[in-house]
Protein backbone atom coordinates (compact mmCIF):
# COMPACT_ATOMS: atom_id res chain seq x y z
CA UNK A 1 0.00 0.00 0.00
CA UNK A 2 1.35 3.38 -0.95
CA UNK A 3 1.38 5.97 1.64
CA UNK A 4 -0.88 8.89 1.37
CA UNK A 5 0.84 11.76 -0.23
CA UNK A 6 1.61 14.50 2.33
CA UNK A 7 -0.48 17.28 0.84
CA UNK A 8 -3.77 15.23 1.48
CA UNK A 9 -3.14 14.91 5.06
CA UNK A 10 -2.01 18.49 5.33
CA UNK A 11 -5.20 19.62 3.63
CA UNK A 12 -7.54 17.54 5.83
CA UNK A 13 -5.56 18.76 9.14
CA UNK A 14 -5.82 22.26 7.66
CA UNK A 15 -9.97 21.61 7.24
CA UNK A 16 -10.15 20.31 10.91
CA UNK A 17 -7.99 23.79 12.58
CA UNK A 18 -10.45 25.35 10.24
CA UNK A 19 -14.03 24.09 11.93
CA UNK A 20 -11.85 24.38 15.14
CA UNK A 21 -11.68 28.12 14.62
CA UNK A 22 -14.78 28.22 13.68
CA UNK A 23 -16.57 26.29 16.13
CA UNK A 24 -14.38 28.18 18.83
CA UNK A 25 -15.37 31.27 17.64
CA UNK A 26 -19.00 30.41 17.20
CA UNK A 27 -19.02 29.48 21.21
CA UNK A 28 -17.19 33.15 21.80
CA UNK A 29 -19.80 34.76 20.20
CA UNK A 30 -22.64 33.39 22.10
CA UNK A 31 -20.49 34.29 25.26
CA UNK A 32 -19.95 37.47 24.25
CA UNK A 33 -23.07 38.65 23.48
CA UNK A 34 -24.26 38.08 27.43
CA UNK A 35 -21.34 40.29 27.91
CA UNK A 36 -22.25 42.57 25.12
CA UNK A 37 -25.92 43.20 26.34
CA UNK A 38 -24.78 43.80 30.12
CA UNK A 39 -22.51 45.92 29.27
CA UNK A 40 -24.70 48.27 27.14
CA UNK A 41 -27.20 48.23 29.61
CA UNK A 42 -24.98 49.69 32.71
CA UNK A 43 -23.38 51.96 30.28
CA UNK A 44 -26.03 53.45 29.27
CA UNK A 45 -27.98 53.80 32.37
CA UNK A 46 -25.32 55.46 34.38
CA UNK A 47 -26.20 58.95 33.81
CA UNK A 48 -30.08 58.33 34.89
CA UNK A 49 -28.93 56.10 37.48
CA UNK A 50 -29.73 57.40 40.85
CA UNK A 51 -31.02 56.64 44.76
CA UNK A 52 -34.48 58.67 44.14
CA UNK A 53 -35.23 56.74 41.03
CA UNK A 54 -35.53 53.78 43.41
CA UNK A 55 -37.03 55.19 46.69
CA UNK A 56 -39.54 57.05 44.83
CA UNK A 57 -43.23 56.39 43.24
CA UNK A 58 -43.45 58.55 39.95
CA UNK A 59 -44.43 62.33 40.88
CA UNK A 60 -47.08 64.30 38.44
CA UNK A 61 -45.45 64.42 34.96
CA UNK A 62 -42.96 61.64 35.61
CA UNK A 63 -43.23 60.52 31.83
CA UNK A 64 -42.57 63.63 30.63
CA UNK A 65 -39.51 63.98 32.40
CA UNK A 66 -40.17 65.59 35.91
CA UNK A 67 -39.48 64.08 39.07
CA UNK A 68 -39.72 60.57 40.52
CA UNK A 69 -38.55 56.69 40.66
CA UNK A 70 -39.86 53.43 39.61
CA UNK A 71 -40.82 52.19 43.36
CA UNK A 72 -43.61 51.51 42.38
CA UNK A 73 -42.88 48.74 39.85
CA UNK A 74 -40.04 47.79 41.63
CA UNK A 75 -42.18 46.89 45.13
CA UNK A 76 -45.25 45.60 42.57
CA UNK A 77 -42.53 43.51 40.60
CA UNK A 78 -41.45 42.08 43.93
CA UNK A 79 -45.06 41.36 45.08
CA UNK A 80 -46.28 39.81 42.15
CA UNK A 81 -43.32 37.68 41.63
CA UNK A 82 -43.25 36.36 45.77
CA UNK A 83 -47.27 35.51 45.48
CA UNK A 84 -47.07 33.82 41.99
CA UNK A 85 -43.73 32.01 43.13
CA UNK A 86 -45.64 30.59 46.17
CA UNK A 87 -48.59 30.01 44.33
CA UNK A 88 -46.70 27.91 41.97
CA UNK A 89 -44.46 26.15 44.54
CA UNK A 90 -47.75 25.24 46.60
CA UNK A 91 -48.62 23.12 43.38
CA UNK A 92 -45.35 22.00 41.88
CA UNK A 93 -43.77 20.10 44.74
CA UNK A 94 -46.78 17.85 45.42
CA UNK A 95 -47.30 17.02 41.80
CA UNK A 96 -43.26 16.64 41.52
CA UNK A 97 -43.30 14.13 44.65
CA UNK A 98 -46.56 12.23 43.22
CA UNK A 99 -44.60 11.67 40.28
CA UNK A 100 -41.21 10.36 42.07
CA UNK A 101 -42.85 8.66 45.00
CA UNK A 102 -45.97 7.39 44.29
CA UNK A 103 -45.76 6.34 40.19
CA UNK A 104 -43.01 4.60 38.80
CA UNK A 105 -40.26 6.75 36.86
CA UNK A 106 -41.54 4.74 33.70
CA UNK A 107 -45.23 4.80 34.24
CA UNK A 108 -47.46 5.98 31.92
CA UNK A 109 -48.97 8.82 34.22
CA UNK A 110 -45.48 10.48 34.81
CA UNK A 111 -44.41 10.08 31.22
CA UNK A 112 -47.36 12.24 30.33
CA UNK A 113 -47.12 14.50 32.63
CA UNK A 114 -43.94 15.23 31.67
CA UNK A 115 -44.44 15.72 28.10
CA UNK A 116 -47.26 18.09 28.94
CA UNK A 117 -45.13 19.74 31.02
CA UNK A 118 -42.56 20.43 28.65
CA UNK A 119 -45.34 21.79 25.94
CA UNK A 120 -46.72 23.93 28.94
CA UNK A 121 -43.14 25.38 29.18
CA UNK A 122 -42.86 26.11 25.12
CA UNK A 123 -46.04 28.35 25.72
CA UNK A 124 -45.45 31.78 24.83
CA UNK A 125 -46.45 33.98 28.37
CA UNK A 126 -48.69 36.20 25.44
CA UNK A 127 -50.10 33.16 25.35
CA UNK A 128 -50.63 32.98 29.12
CA UNK A 129 -51.35 36.51 29.32
CA UNK A 130 -54.26 36.14 26.87
CA UNK A 131 -55.73 33.26 28.61
CA UNK A 132 -55.51 34.62 32.17
CA UNK A 133 -57.56 37.68 30.38
CA UNK A 134 -60.40 35.50 29.71
CA UNK A 135 -60.39 33.67 33.36
CA UNK A 136 -59.96 37.26 34.74
CA UNK A 137 -63.15 38.25 32.90
CA UNK A 138 -65.24 34.63 33.46
CA UNK A 139 -64.35 34.93 37.40
CA UNK A 140 -65.63 38.70 36.58
CA UNK A 141 -61.87 40.10 38.28
CA UNK A 142 -60.63 43.46 37.15
CA UNK A 143 -56.98 43.87 36.18
CA UNK A 144 -55.48 43.43 39.62
CA UNK A 145 -52.50 42.56 41.56
CA UNK A 146 -54.55 38.67 42.10
CA UNK A 147 -55.17 38.28 38.14
CA UNK A 148 -51.58 38.71 37.89
CA UNK A 149 -50.21 36.80 40.73
CA UNK A 150 -52.45 33.79 38.91
CA UNK A 151 -51.35 34.36 35.47
CA UNK A 152 -48.23 34.63 36.26
CA UNK A 153 -48.18 31.15 39.06
CA UNK A 154 -49.31 29.51 35.81
CA UNK A 155 -46.22 30.43 33.61
CA UNK A 156 -44.32 29.58 36.64
CA UNK A 157 -45.53 26.51 37.53
CA UNK A 158 -44.39 24.14 34.60
CA UNK A 159 -40.95 25.68 34.98
CA UNK A 160 -40.83 24.99 38.57
CA UNK A 161 -41.91 21.69 38.31
CA UNK A 162 -39.86 20.36 35.84
CA UNK A 163 -36.64 21.67 37.84
CA UNK A 164 -37.97 19.70 41.14
CA UNK A 165 -38.82 16.66 38.93
CA UNK A 166 -35.27 16.56 37.79
CA UNK A 167 -33.67 16.62 41.09
CA UNK A 168 -35.98 13.93 42.75
CA UNK A 169 -35.48 11.67 39.88
CA UNK A 170 -31.99 11.60 41.35
CA UNK A 171 -33.01 10.80 45.40
CA UNK A 172 -31.07 6.95 45.48
CA UNK A 173 -34.21 4.71 45.50
CA UNK A 174 -32.22 2.81 48.97
CA UNK A 175 -32.90 5.74 50.92
CA UNK A 176 -36.51 5.72 49.86
CA UNK A 177 -36.64 1.93 50.98
CA UNK A 178 -34.79 2.38 54.07
CA UNK A 179 -37.54 5.18 54.90
CA UNK A 180 -40.34 2.22 54.18
CA UNK A 181 -38.64 -0.23 56.00
CA UNK A 182 -38.35 1.67 59.01
CA UNK A 183 -42.43 2.32 59.25
CA UNK A 184 -43.54 5.35 57.60
CA UNK A 185 -45.87 5.40 54.80
CA UNK A 186 -45.37 6.68 51.68
CA UNK A 187 -46.16 10.73 52.44
CA UNK A 188 -44.00 10.67 55.12
CA UNK A 189 -41.30 9.75 52.84
CA UNK A 190 -41.88 12.19 50.96
CA UNK A 191 -42.00 15.13 53.10
CA UNK A 192 -39.38 13.83 55.17
CA UNK A 193 -36.94 12.38 52.80
CA UNK A 194 -37.75 13.42 49.50
CA UNK A 195 -38.24 16.87 49.94
CA UNK A 196 -34.78 17.42 52.39
CA UNK A 197 -32.73 15.30 49.98
CA UNK A 198 -33.81 17.11 46.57
CA UNK A 199 -33.61 20.92 49.10
CA UNK A 200 -30.88 22.30 46.67
CA UNK A 201 -31.90 21.89 43.68
CA UNK A 202 -35.61 22.16 44.93
CA UNK A 203 -34.59 25.97 45.79
CA UNK A 204 -32.65 26.18 42.29
CA UNK A 205 -35.94 25.43 40.59
CA UNK A 206 -37.93 27.75 42.99
CA UNK A 207 -35.28 30.83 42.31
CA UNK A 208 -35.34 30.07 38.73
CA UNK A 209 -38.95 30.42 38.59
CA UNK A 210 -38.98 33.29 40.38
CA UNK A 211 -36.68 35.13 38.11
CA UNK A 212 -38.84 34.13 35.41
CA UNK A 213 -41.91 35.74 36.78
CA UNK A 214 -40.63 38.69 37.56
CA UNK A 215 -39.04 39.65 34.01
CA UNK A 216 -42.06 38.43 32.25
CA UNK A 217 -43.94 41.40 30.82
CA UNK A 218 -46.17 39.60 28.77
CA UNK A 219 -48.29 37.94 30.88
CA UNK A 220 -48.81 40.58 32.96
CA UNK A 221 -49.64 43.40 30.54
CA UNK A 222 -53.46 42.34 29.83
CA UNK A 223 -53.60 40.86 33.69
CA UNK A 224 -52.02 43.01 36.11
CA UNK A 225 -52.95 46.76 34.88
CA UNK A 226 -50.41 49.37 35.70
CA UNK A 227 -50.11 52.31 38.20
CA UNK A 228 -48.13 54.96 39.92
CA UNK A 229 -48.97 53.74 43.45
CA UNK A 230 -48.10 50.91 45.19
CA UNK A 231 -50.53 48.54 45.58
CA UNK A 232 -51.78 48.15 49.20
CA UNK A 233 -54.08 45.12 48.79
CA UNK A 234 -54.64 42.39 46.06
CA UNK A 235 -57.42 44.28 44.38
CA UNK A 236 -55.14 46.95 43.64
CA UNK A 237 -53.81 46.71 39.91
CA UNK A 238 -49.95 46.49 40.53
CA UNK A 239 -47.02 48.61 38.15
CA UNK A 240 -44.11 45.59 37.30
CA UNK A 241 -40.52 46.41 36.34
CA UNK A 242 -40.67 45.21 33.03
CA UNK A 243 -43.83 46.96 31.89
CA UNK A 244 -42.30 50.11 33.51
CA UNK A 245 -39.54 50.10 31.14
CA UNK A 246 -41.42 49.04 28.43
CA UNK A 247 -43.69 52.22 28.74
CA UNK A 248 -40.55 54.89 29.64
CA UNK A 249 -38.84 53.17 26.26
CA UNK A 250 -42.50 53.97 24.41
CA UNK A 251 -42.49 58.10 25.55
CA UNK A 252 -40.58 60.72 22.68
CA UNK A 253 -38.91 62.13 25.51
CA UNK A 254 -34.42 61.55 25.95
CA UNK A 255 -34.70 61.70 29.72
CA UNK A 256 -37.24 59.26 29.80
CA UNK A 257 -36.34 56.99 28.22
CA UNK A 258 -33.06 57.06 29.81
CA UNK A 259 -34.85 56.20 33.00
CA UNK A 260 -36.08 52.85 30.96
CA UNK A 261 -32.26 52.37 30.22
CA UNK A 262 -31.67 52.76 34.26
CA UNK A 263 -35.05 50.80 34.88
CA UNK A 264 -33.66 47.76 32.68
CA UNK A 265 -30.33 47.71 34.25
CA UNK A 266 -32.44 47.75 37.53
CA UNK A 267 -34.02 44.27 36.40
CA UNK A 268 -31.22 42.83 35.20
CA UNK A 269 -29.37 43.62 38.12
CA UNK A 270 -32.27 41.84 40.50
CA UNK A 271 -32.28 38.96 38.11
CA UNK A 272 -28.32 38.71 38.11
CA UNK A 273 -28.37 38.68 41.96
CA UNK A 274 -30.84 35.61 42.38
CA UNK A 275 -29.43 34.09 40.09
CA UNK A 276 -25.99 33.98 42.05
CA UNK A 277 -27.83 33.74 45.10
CA UNK A 278 -29.39 30.45 44.23
CA UNK A 279 -26.12 29.01 43.22
CA UNK A 280 -24.34 30.22 46.61
CA UNK A 281 -27.74 29.08 48.55
CA UNK A 282 -27.61 25.47 47.02
CA UNK A 283 -24.62 25.08 48.27
CA UNK A 284 -25.28 25.71 51.72
CA UNK A 285 -28.83 23.95 52.29
CA UNK A 286 -27.18 20.99 51.86
CA UNK A 287 -27.06 20.32 55.70
CA UNK A 288 -29.51 17.56 55.53
CA UNK A 289 -28.71 16.07 52.50
CA UNK A 290 -27.45 12.21 52.91
CA UNK A 291 -24.87 11.49 50.22
CA UNK B 1 -54.62 7.50 61.09
CA UNK B 2 -50.81 7.66 59.48
CA UNK B 3 -52.68 5.29 56.84
CA UNK B 4 -55.95 7.87 56.44
CA UNK B 5 -53.26 11.05 55.88
CA UNK B 6 -51.45 8.86 53.41
CA UNK B 7 -54.40 8.15 51.33
CA UNK B 8 -55.82 11.49 51.43
CA UNK B 9 -52.45 12.94 50.67
CA UNK B 10 -52.29 10.79 47.43
CA UNK B 11 -55.33 11.64 46.19
CA UNK B 12 -54.84 15.21 46.72
CA UNK B 13 -51.43 14.72 44.81
CA UNK B 14 -53.15 12.60 42.14
CA UNK B 15 -55.28 15.41 41.24
CA UNK B 16 -52.78 17.97 40.78
CA UNK B 17 -50.95 15.55 38.25
CA UNK B 18 -54.11 16.35 36.66
CA UNK B 19 -53.73 19.52 36.12
CA UNK B 20 -50.99 20.15 33.38
CA UNK B 21 -52.90 17.62 30.61
CA UNK B 22 -56.30 19.68 31.98
CA UNK B 23 -54.23 23.21 31.50
CA UNK B 24 -53.05 22.49 27.92
CA UNK B 25 -56.81 21.49 27.25
CA UNK B 26 -58.07 24.68 28.91
CA UNK B 27 -55.98 27.49 27.40
CA UNK B 28 -56.82 25.93 23.55
CA UNK B 29 -60.73 25.45 24.59
CA UNK B 30 -61.25 28.85 26.19
CA UNK B 31 -59.01 30.99 23.37
CA UNK B 32 -61.26 29.08 21.40
CA UNK B 33 -64.25 29.75 22.85
CA UNK B 34 -63.57 33.65 22.73
CA UNK B 35 -62.27 33.82 19.22
CA UNK B 36 -65.65 31.91 18.35
CA UNK B 37 -67.51 35.24 18.10
CA UNK B 38 -64.87 36.27 14.67
CA UNK B 39 -65.78 33.15 12.57
CA UNK B 40 -69.51 33.88 12.98
CA UNK B 41 -68.52 37.53 10.82
CA UNK B 42 -65.37 36.41 8.41
CA UNK B 43 -65.14 32.55 6.90
CA UNK B 44 -61.79 31.21 8.78
CA UNK B 45 -60.04 31.41 5.06
CA UNK B 46 -60.39 35.12 4.80
CA UNK B 47 -59.24 35.84 8.28
CA UNK B 48 -56.03 33.52 7.88
CA UNK B 49 -54.99 35.03 4.06
CA UNK B 50 -56.93 38.62 4.00
CA UNK B 51 -53.96 41.20 4.19
CA UNK B 52 -57.42 43.81 5.35
CA UNK B 53 -56.33 45.28 8.62
CA UNK B 54 -59.34 47.75 9.71
CA UNK B 55 -60.44 47.03 12.47
CA UNK B 56 -63.05 50.31 12.47
CA UNK B 57 -64.71 48.67 9.14
CA UNK B 58 -65.04 45.08 10.52
CA UNK B 59 -61.85 43.71 8.46
CA UNK B 60 -59.88 41.69 10.59
CA UNK B 61 -57.04 39.78 8.18
CA UNK B 62 -54.65 38.31 9.81
CA UNK B 63 -52.19 37.42 7.00
CA UNK B 64 -49.31 40.26 7.61
CA UNK B 65 -49.13 39.71 11.20
CA UNK B 66 -48.75 35.92 10.18
CA UNK B 67 -45.94 36.56 7.13
CA UNK B 68 -44.43 38.81 9.31
CA UNK B 69 -43.87 36.28 12.49
CA UNK B 70 -42.58 34.03 10.32
CA UNK B 71 -40.19 36.19 8.57
CA UNK B 72 -38.74 37.36 12.11
CA UNK B 73 -38.43 33.86 13.37
CA UNK B 74 -36.31 32.48 10.15
CA UNK B 75 -34.38 35.56 9.89
CA UNK B 76 -33.34 34.37 13.54
CA UNK B 77 -33.09 30.81 13.11
CA UNK B 78 -31.41 31.12 9.79
CA UNK B 79 -28.61 33.11 12.07
CA UNK B 80 -28.97 31.09 15.34
CA UNK B 81 -28.63 27.48 14.44
CA UNK B 82 -25.48 27.39 12.59
CA UNK B 83 -23.96 29.44 15.69
CA UNK B 84 -25.74 27.45 17.75
CA UNK B 85 -24.45 24.07 16.79
CA UNK B 86 -21.06 24.98 16.04
CA UNK B 87 -21.54 26.42 19.62
CA UNK B 88 -22.72 23.12 21.13
CA UNK B 89 -19.76 21.36 18.69
CA UNK B 90 -17.12 23.15 20.43
CA UNK B 91 -17.93 22.69 23.99
CA UNK B 92 -18.39 19.20 23.86
CA UNK B 93 -16.45 18.32 21.43
CA UNK B 94 -13.26 20.65 21.32
CA UNK B 95 -13.49 22.85 24.80
CA UNK B 96 -11.08 21.76 27.47
CA UNK B 97 -13.24 21.14 30.37
CA UNK B 98 -12.90 24.36 32.97
CA UNK B 99 -14.39 26.33 29.82
CA UNK B 100 -16.99 23.95 29.74
CA UNK B 101 -18.35 24.07 33.11
CA UNK B 102 -17.72 28.31 33.20
CA UNK B 103 -19.89 28.43 29.93
CA UNK B 104 -22.95 27.16 31.62
CA UNK B 105 -23.71 29.51 34.14
CA UNK B 106 -23.03 32.11 30.96
CA UNK B 107 -25.66 30.56 29.13
CA UNK B 108 -28.52 30.19 31.98
CA UNK B 109 -27.91 33.91 32.45
CA UNK B 110 -28.55 34.44 28.56
CA UNK B 111 -31.42 32.31 28.84
CA UNK B 112 -32.70 34.19 32.39
CA UNK B 113 -32.80 37.57 31.11
CA UNK B 114 -35.93 39.26 30.19
CA UNK B 115 -37.22 39.91 27.26
CA UNK B 116 -37.74 43.60 27.86
CA UNK B 117 -33.78 43.71 29.01
CA UNK B 118 -33.19 41.79 25.54
CA UNK B 119 -35.84 44.39 23.99
CA UNK B 120 -33.84 47.61 25.12
CA UNK B 121 -30.70 46.23 23.98
CA UNK B 122 -31.74 45.82 20.73
CA UNK B 123 -33.22 49.38 20.96
CA UNK B 124 -30.43 50.56 21.68
CA UNK B 125 -27.49 48.66 19.71
CA UNK B 126 -28.92 46.47 17.14
CA UNK B 127 -31.92 48.90 15.74
CA UNK B 128 -28.73 51.89 14.94
CA UNK B 129 -26.69 48.98 13.81
CA UNK B 130 -28.86 47.91 10.99
CA UNK B 131 -30.30 51.23 10.42
CA UNK B 132 -27.02 53.00 10.04
CA UNK B 133 -24.42 50.65 8.68
CA UNK B 134 -26.30 47.17 7.01
CA UNK B 135 -28.74 48.84 5.81
CA UNK B 136 -26.46 51.66 3.35
CA UNK B 137 -23.81 48.57 2.48
CA UNK B 138 -27.04 46.80 1.31
CA UNK B 139 -28.20 50.09 -0.28
CA UNK B 140 -31.32 50.39 0.88
CA UNK B 141 -32.82 53.11 3.59
CA UNK B 142 -34.14 51.54 6.72
CA UNK B 143 -35.04 53.37 10.03
CA UNK B 144 -33.60 50.10 11.75
CA UNK B 145 -36.74 48.55 13.28
CA UNK B 146 -37.17 46.01 10.98
CA UNK B 147 -37.40 42.40 10.44
CA UNK B 148 -33.77 41.92 10.57
CA UNK B 149 -33.06 43.72 13.93
CA UNK B 150 -35.76 41.51 15.10
CA UNK B 151 -34.36 38.55 13.76
CA UNK B 152 -30.59 39.36 15.44
CA UNK B 153 -32.56 39.73 18.73
CA UNK B 154 -34.59 37.20 18.81
CA UNK B 155 -31.42 34.48 17.51
CA UNK B 156 -29.65 35.96 20.66
CA UNK B 157 -32.34 34.64 22.56
CA UNK B 158 -32.60 31.16 21.02
CA UNK B 159 -29.26 30.56 21.43
CA UNK B 160 -29.78 29.04 24.93
CA UNK B 161 -32.14 26.87 23.88
CA UNK B 162 -30.60 25.27 21.23
CA UNK B 163 -27.62 24.95 22.61
CA UNK B 164 -29.21 23.22 25.53
CA UNK B 165 -30.69 20.67 24.06
CA UNK B 166 -28.09 20.06 21.78
CA UNK B 167 -25.93 19.49 24.08
CA UNK B 168 -27.65 17.08 25.73
CA UNK B 169 -28.11 15.12 22.44
CA UNK B 170 -24.14 14.89 21.98
CA UNK B 171 -23.94 13.63 25.33
CA UNK B 172 -25.92 10.63 24.62
CA UNK B 173 -23.33 9.76 21.37
CA UNK B 174 -21.46 7.05 23.03
CA UNK B 175 -17.77 7.73 23.37
CA UNK B 176 -16.45 4.63 21.95
CA UNK B 177 -18.11 5.83 18.45
CA UNK B 178 -15.97 8.70 18.62
CA UNK B 179 -12.83 6.87 19.76
CA UNK B 180 -13.39 4.02 16.70
CA UNK B 181 -13.52 6.73 14.52
CA UNK B 182 -10.44 8.68 15.80
CA UNK B 183 -8.78 5.28 15.95
CA UNK B 184 -9.45 4.69 11.94
CA UNK B 185 -7.31 8.24 11.68
CA UNK B 186 -10.13 10.37 11.17
CA UNK B 187 -9.52 13.66 12.47
CA UNK B 188 -11.54 15.61 15.33
CA UNK B 189 -13.73 17.10 13.06
CA UNK B 190 -14.11 14.94 10.61
CA UNK B 191 -15.20 12.32 13.42
CA UNK B 192 -17.49 15.33 14.65
CA UNK B 193 -19.13 15.45 11.08
CA UNK B 194 -19.42 11.54 10.39
CA UNK B 195 -20.57 10.57 13.80
CA UNK B 196 -21.27 13.06 16.30
CA UNK B 197 -23.34 14.79 13.89
CA UNK B 198 -25.01 12.15 11.99
CA UNK B 199 -26.14 10.01 14.92
CA UNK B 200 -27.30 13.34 16.44
CA UNK B 201 -28.59 14.94 13.49
CA UNK B 202 -32.54 13.93 14.90
CA UNK B 203 -32.13 15.53 17.71
CA UNK B 204 -30.63 18.91 16.65
CA UNK B 205 -33.39 19.14 14.09
CA UNK B 206 -35.69 18.81 17.55
CA UNK B 207 -33.69 21.64 19.14
CA UNK B 208 -34.00 23.22 15.99
CA UNK B 209 -38.02 23.11 16.01
CA UNK B 210 -37.70 23.89 19.66
CA UNK B 211 -35.63 27.25 19.33
CA UNK B 212 -38.23 28.06 16.34
CA UNK B 213 -41.72 27.75 18.74
CA UNK B 214 -39.54 29.67 21.24
CA UNK B 215 -38.58 32.97 18.98
CA UNK B 216 -42.68 32.70 17.28
CA UNK B 217 -44.18 33.25 20.72
CA UNK B 218 -41.50 35.63 21.82
CA UNK B 219 -42.96 39.26 22.54
CA UNK B 220 -41.78 42.04 24.08
CA UNK B 221 -38.57 42.14 22.59
CA UNK B 222 -39.66 41.63 19.15
CA UNK B 223 -42.42 44.17 19.73
CA UNK B 224 -39.48 46.67 20.60
CA UNK B 225 -37.73 46.39 17.25
CA UNK B 226 -39.75 44.98 14.76
CA UNK B 227 -41.49 48.38 13.62
CA UNK B 228 -45.32 47.53 14.08
CA UNK B 229 -46.57 48.47 10.69
CA UNK B 230 -49.37 45.73 9.25
CA UNK B 231 -48.05 45.19 5.67
CA UNK B 232 -46.74 42.22 4.39
CA UNK B 233 -42.73 42.86 3.93
CA UNK B 234 -41.00 42.50 1.37
CA UNK B 235 -37.61 42.58 2.69
CA UNK B 236 -35.39 41.64 5.66
CA UNK B 237 -34.86 45.74 6.21
CA UNK B 238 -38.84 46.16 5.80
CA UNK B 239 -40.80 46.54 9.33
CA UNK B 240 -43.11 43.68 10.05
CA UNK B 241 -46.05 42.96 12.64
CA UNK B 242 -45.61 39.52 14.14
CA UNK B 243 -48.71 38.26 15.88
CA UNK B 244 -47.61 38.23 19.70
CA UNK B 245 -46.78 41.91 19.11
CA UNK B 246 -50.20 42.65 17.82
CA UNK B 247 -51.89 41.01 20.38
CA UNK B 248 -49.68 43.11 23.01
CA UNK B 249 -50.03 46.39 21.38
CA UNK B 250 -54.03 46.36 21.12
CA UNK B 251 -55.23 44.75 24.63
CA UNK B 252 -56.14 48.42 25.54
CA UNK B 253 -58.06 49.50 22.61
CA UNK B 254 -60.13 46.08 21.72
CA UNK B 255 -62.57 46.26 24.58
CA UNK B 256 -63.96 49.57 22.35
CA UNK B 257 -64.11 47.86 19.07
CA UNK B 258 -66.56 45.52 18.03
CA UNK B 259 -65.39 42.04 17.71
CA UNK B 260 -62.11 43.65 18.18
CA UNK B 261 -61.29 41.23 20.88
CA UNK B 262 -61.95 38.14 19.45
CA UNK B 263 -60.44 38.93 16.19
CA UNK B 264 -57.54 38.98 18.82
CA UNK B 265 -57.99 35.96 21.38
CA UNK B 266 -57.90 34.34 17.39
CA UNK B 267 -54.92 35.58 16.85
CA UNK B 268 -53.25 34.12 19.97
CA UNK B 269 -55.66 30.57 19.31
CA UNK B 270 -53.65 30.43 15.84
CA UNK B 271 -50.26 31.35 18.03
CA UNK B 272 -50.96 28.44 20.33
CA UNK B 273 -52.05 26.16 17.93
CA UNK B 274 -48.82 26.36 16.04
CA UNK B 275 -46.26 26.46 18.90
CA UNK B 276 -48.15 23.88 20.13
CA UNK B 277 -47.81 21.36 17.11
CA UNK B 278 -44.11 22.48 16.91
CA UNK B 279 -43.59 21.59 20.11
CA UNK B 280 -45.31 18.45 20.57
CA UNK B 281 -43.48 17.44 17.46
CA UNK B 282 -39.97 18.10 19.13
CA UNK B 283 -40.60 16.51 22.24
CA UNK B 284 -41.45 13.12 20.27
CA UNK B 285 -38.31 13.02 18.41
CA UNK B 286 -36.53 14.07 21.53
CA UNK B 287 -38.08 11.08 23.36
CA UNK B 288 -37.54 8.87 20.41
CA UNK B 289 -33.48 9.84 20.45
CA UNK B 290 -33.31 9.33 24.40
CA UNK B 291 -34.82 5.43 24.56
CA UNK B 292 -32.67 4.66 21.61
CA UNK B 293 -29.81 5.48 23.61
CA UNK B 294 -31.00 3.60 26.89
Amino acid sequence: MKPLPDGRIAGRKRIDVFFRVLAAASAAAVLLSLLVILGTILWKSIPALSLSMLTQTPKGGFYLGKEGGILNAIVGSLYLGLGATALALLLSLPLALYLNEYKGRASKTAVWTRFFLDVLWGVPSIVYGAFGFVVMLALGLRASLLAGILTVALLEFPIMTRAIDEVMRLVPRELKEASASLGATRFETALKVMVRQSAPGILTGVLLAFGRGIGDAASVLFTAGFTDRVPTSLADPAATLPLAIFFQLGTPFPEVQQRAYASAAVLTLIILIISLAGRAMSRKVTRHVVK
Amino acid sequence: MRLLKDALARRAMGLVTALPGLLVLLIVVGLFLKSKAILGVQPLSKLLFSSAWHPLKGEFGLLPFITGTVWVTMTALVLAVPVSILAAVYLSEYAPRWVRESAKPVIDLLAGLPSVVYGVWGVLLVVPFVGEVLAPLAGVYSSGYSILAGGIVLAIMTFPTIIHVTLEVFSTVPAALRDASLSLGATKWETTRHVVLRKGAQGILAASVLGFSRAFGETMAVLMVVGNVPVVPRSLFDPGYPLPALIANNYGEMMSVPRYDAALMMAAFVLMLIVLFFNVLARRTLSRVERRVR
